[in-house]
């Protein structure tokens, strides 16, 4: 299976994740969307890797996995406690800077 | 010596595989039935002893019974995630089996090992993936539902699971870096041999904390008593699986009592020398028999606990979990690694 | 005659894609969580696929059994309130974010068709097991290795203050 397939692969998943940030307005499904982009680039790595045979690749994805780990966890933080202070997550409704 | 055919290999697979879930499923319903049975012996009452010699058919009848029971979905359930639950959750109680050796892998037919369904590098980080997919079942059951008691059990035993994960995880970490592998097989050969000429060289004798952590951590995994807040009867009808009936609730439940199976071969494989025992090394054979012994006394020692302990509250629950175990944990795996630093005979590892 | 590589190739990516698909256009939050559970669990097949078994496992631990599960847990516990407001504020948001989204795939595919990769090297036999890529981690990545442990440790404080704060405000409003 030459690389070209799993980079194409990976750039219709990156795509996917971006349409769904700009297209959605649920924060949590934005969320999930820019997992998706960052799992794509993961993809695309471990396939430089297996190409090149060199596992780098890989020790790459796993940094991605633990920035990816510490992002969540500040970010789904930052979500509960906006739902806390106004009662929704559409991210059209949370247009002023003061809390 | 040809390369064996590749249909005698996938047939020698697919026939282990399918021989493991008959055992796996016959286990389970002799394993509720050893609960009920040793369950009344604490609490001095006789038990189910109507059907069958001893109760032994009880299994049976509970399984017909369930069999006929309304095929129901609760009112604005999520459809799909509804069915969806409970086949997970059971799907992945098998799946975490494959890696779990239950014999020497010496016994070969075809090249193949016999006793034991795969074999794959990444070893007992496989048990642990699949017990986190694992998750998604109870969480799902408890959601779909559409009911509160089944949301406030999936909530909080997904919290349960994520907190014990970690400690679990640790704990295991110390068996690891002693036998220097990942693969269960080499670990349980590691641990071949006596200490002082009787005391068999086990990693219990070796790592008794991490041995406990494991056995606290897996408890609260099973959603064993103590532990067992997901689903505490009194405060939330039956948890996640309240608006579960029928085969759907049974697969909940073969699903758990296969998670505890699991979890003694776990533990047995990594602290009991798994399959090794007296006369082992003249008869492979009887392998699986001394490991069938130790989950047994694993199953006995959970079924024993759920007798003796009441329930703890959920904020002890977490406060066990993140305050003791995650500590301990790392505490124990701190000494290990200056130890098998120290003395790189004792580790397994370049 | 397809191989077998190539028959689970396309069996992954077809899943991936489609639950990419399916997972940005739920109405509920958590269709969209269990959509994108599938998409890992492919993705995790494809690293296998690509001799990166130790980095497919860590996917499932990690992304499977961590993030997606906190991800789970914050939309059970928002409940019924999760969804999206009828309207949206910014006009033509929906063919805007189309357009724009193909234009970057288009882009990404140009980029990679007019580019020549070369011939697959043949991997070592120990490829993406846990020792070749733990060698490659602490003898090559052990500064930024620590410097991903400074930054977890800080993700976890900041989430602790995060939660901690929003209690005292609860507890101030009960008095």
């Amino acid at each position: 299976m030459p690389i070209e397939n799993y980079l194409i692969l990976s750039g219709i998943l990156f795509s996917i994740g971006a349409l769904g940030v700009l297209m959605r307005r649920n924060a949590l499904i934005i969320f999930m969307s820019i997992e998706l982009m960052l799992n794509a680039v993961n993809l695309s790595f471990i396939g430089f890797a297996r190409q090149l045979g060199d596992p780098t690749g890989q020790v790459i994805v796993f940094f991605v996995l633990v920035v990816a780990a510490a992002e969540v966890v500040v970010g789904l933080a930052i979500i509960v406690n906006i739902f806390r202070a106004k009662d929704t997550v559409d991210i059209d409704d949370i247009d002023v800077l003061r809390g | 010596m040809g390369s064996p055919p590749i249909l005698a290999v996938l047939a020698v697979i697919v026939a282990k595989a399918l021989v493991v879930i008959v055992v796996l499923l016959t286990a389970f319903a002799y394993m509720t039935w050893l609960e009920r049975r040793l369950i009344s012996r604490f609490q001095v009452r006789i038990g189910p002893n109507r059907v069958g010699p001893f109760g032994l058919m009880q299994p049976l009848a509970d399984g017909i019974k369930l069999f006929f029971k309304e095929d129901f979905v609760p009112a604005g359930a999520d459809k799909v995630l509804y069915y969806l639950a409970p086949g997970l959750a059971m799907v992945t109680a098998f799946t975490a089996f494959a890696v779990i050796p239950f014999g020497p892998p010496d016994v070969q037919l075809f090249g193949v090992p016999l006793f034991q369904i795969s074999n794959p590098n990444a070893g007992i980080l496989f048990v642990l993936a699949v017990t986190s997919i694992g998750i998604y079942g109870i969480i799902l059951g408890g959601w779909s539902s559409n009911s509160k008691y089944s949301l406030l059990g999936a909530l909080r035993s997904s919290a349960q699971l994520i907190s014990y994960e970690l400690g679990v995880g640790l704990a295991i970490v110390g068996v690891v870096l002693l036998a220097g592998t990942l693969q269960l097989p080499e670990i349980v050969k590691e641990q071949s041999g006596f200490f002082f000429g009787f005391l068999p060289r086990w990693n219990i004798f070796v790592q008794p904390l991490g041995f406990l952590l494991l056995l606290i951590g897996a408890t609260a995994e099973t959603n064993r008593p103590p532990f067992d807040l997901p689903e505490s009867e009194q405060e939330l009808v039956a948890g996640f699986h309240t608006e579960y009936g029928g085969m759907k609730f049974a697969a909940f439940f073969v699903a758990e009592y296969v998670n505890v199976i699991t979890a003694s071969g776990v533990a047995t494989t990594l602290f009991l020398g798994g399959w090794q025992g007296p006369f082992v090394d003249q008869f492979p054979i009887l392998g699986p028999l001394w490991f069938v012994v130790k989950i047994f006394a694993f199953a006995f020692f959970f079924i024993w606990i759920r007798a003796t302990l009441p329930r703890i509250r959920y904020d002890q629950l977490m406060d066990v979990g993140w305050k003791l175990l995650v500590p301990l944990a790392l505490l124990n795996l701190a000494i290990t690694s200056v130890i098998v630093l120290i003395w790189p005979s004792l580790g397994g590892g370049s | 005659m397809p191989t077998l590589n190539q028959i689970i190739f396309w069996f992954f990516a077809f899943t991936a894609v489609a639950s990419g698909i399916v997972m940005i256009t739920r109405q509920k939050p958590m269709q969209s969580a269990i959509a994108f559970l599938v998409t890992l669990l492919s993705l995790a097949g494809l690293y296998l696929l690509l001799d990166a078994q130790f980095v497919a496992i860590l996917q499932i631990i990690i992304y499977a059994g961590a993030i997606l599960v906190l991800i789970l847990f914050v939309i059970m516990l928002l409940h019924s309130h999760s969804g999206e407001g009828s309207t949206s504020k910014v006009p033509l948001q929906r063919p805007v974010a189309i357009l724009l989204s193909l234009i970057l795939f288009g882009g990404s595919i140009y980029l990679f068709a007019s580019t020549d990769f070369g011939v697959a090297s043949t991997p070592p036999s120990d490829m993406g097991t846990a020792q070749n890529v733990g060698h490659t981690l602490f003898d090559k990545f052990i500064l930024p290795f620590e410097v991903a442990s400074i930054l977890l440790l800080t993700g976890l404080i900041g989430a602790v203050v995060l939660a901690k704060r929003e209690r005292e405000d609860s507890s101030n409003d009960a008095h």
